[in-house]
């Protein structure tokens, strides 16, 4: 699998937030994906996004546009140096919440994307990964 | 003051949501159009969410928590304009939006919102006699 580009921005606002929506539709263009490909995407990307503002304390993404064999695809990594997450399992519960949201970020974004990976130490940070194919 | 305009036309508020909404800006519109339902006496409450290109359960919560308000405060909210790939895409995402009416377009918004109040002011009409 390659690499074909890749870049960095900052996640610290609701404002980066749509920054982020903005940059990973680009990505998906240029992968060729369908409009429905785009939008599942882009709306995993806002769901985790927000996570990582509004639990992390703000983070970084990084979006990678993939190259294995004919296939292309879309890798989003968020880092964040917040609090972690105790309970990984119950995070990803459909309506389990620690704030004021339904609790289907994390549970939804992982449904809109064919891969999804979340690693998370309590006091270090949490990394979630997910990456969409054509 | 959201910077998204609320447009009152008879006693129906209409608002078009043009921009990528930031989260505040989701959270001012829902304040903004609770106060202008009681200032305006608004009966019905139309949404056209046609230029969104996605709807975050963030923003579904938003249209959520609208259609509950302004159905306390004795008003009708329809949401129209709902692209496809957003359609799949909320479903897919888990969100139902249980409790919000929806309509394909503006026109049949407005007439949903129509027959609704014109059905609930009968049946006061019929309970008053």
């Amino acid at each position: 699998m390659l690499i074909e580009t890749g870049e960095t921005m900052p996640l610290r606002n609701s404002d980066d937030v749509v920054r982020v929506r903005q940059a990973v539709r680009a990505r998906a263009i240029a992968a060729g994906f369908s409009l429905v490909d785009q939008t599942k995407i882009v709306t995993a990307a806002s769901e985790v996004g927000r996570n990582t503002v509004d639990y992390g304390g703000g983070g970084t993404l990084r979006i990678e546009l993939l190259r294995d064999g004919r296939r292309t695809g879309v890798r989003l990594t968020f880092t964040d140096q917040g609090p972690g997450i105790a309970d990984i399992a119950k995070a990803m519960t459909d309506g389990y919440t620690t704030g004021g949201g339904l609790g289907l970020g994390l549970s939804g974004a992982k449904r809109l994307s064919n891969e999804f990976a979340i690693t998370s130490t309590p006091g270090i940070g949490t990394v979630v990964t997910l990456a969409r194919w054509k | 003051m959201s910077e998204i305009p609320i447009l009152k036309i008879g006693d129906c508020l209409l608002v078009s949501i043009q921009v990528d909404m930031h989260d505040r800006l989701a959270m001012a519109l829902q304040d903004d159009l609770t106060q202008r339902i009681v200032a305006d006496r608004a009966r019905g409450v139309m949404i056209d969410i046609s230029a969104l290109e996605i709807v975050d359960s963030f923003i579904g919560r938003m249209l959520n928590n609208i259609a509950a308000m302004s159905r306390v405060l004795d008003a009708v909210t329809v949401v129209v304009g709902m692209r496809p790939a957003v359609a799949i895409t909320l479903v897919e995402l888990g969100l139902a939006l249980t409790g919000v009416r929806t309509a394909l377009n503006v026109d049949k918004g407005l007439a949903m919102i129509r027959s609704i109040i014109d059905s609930s002011e009968n049946a006061d009409a019929h309970r008053d006699r």
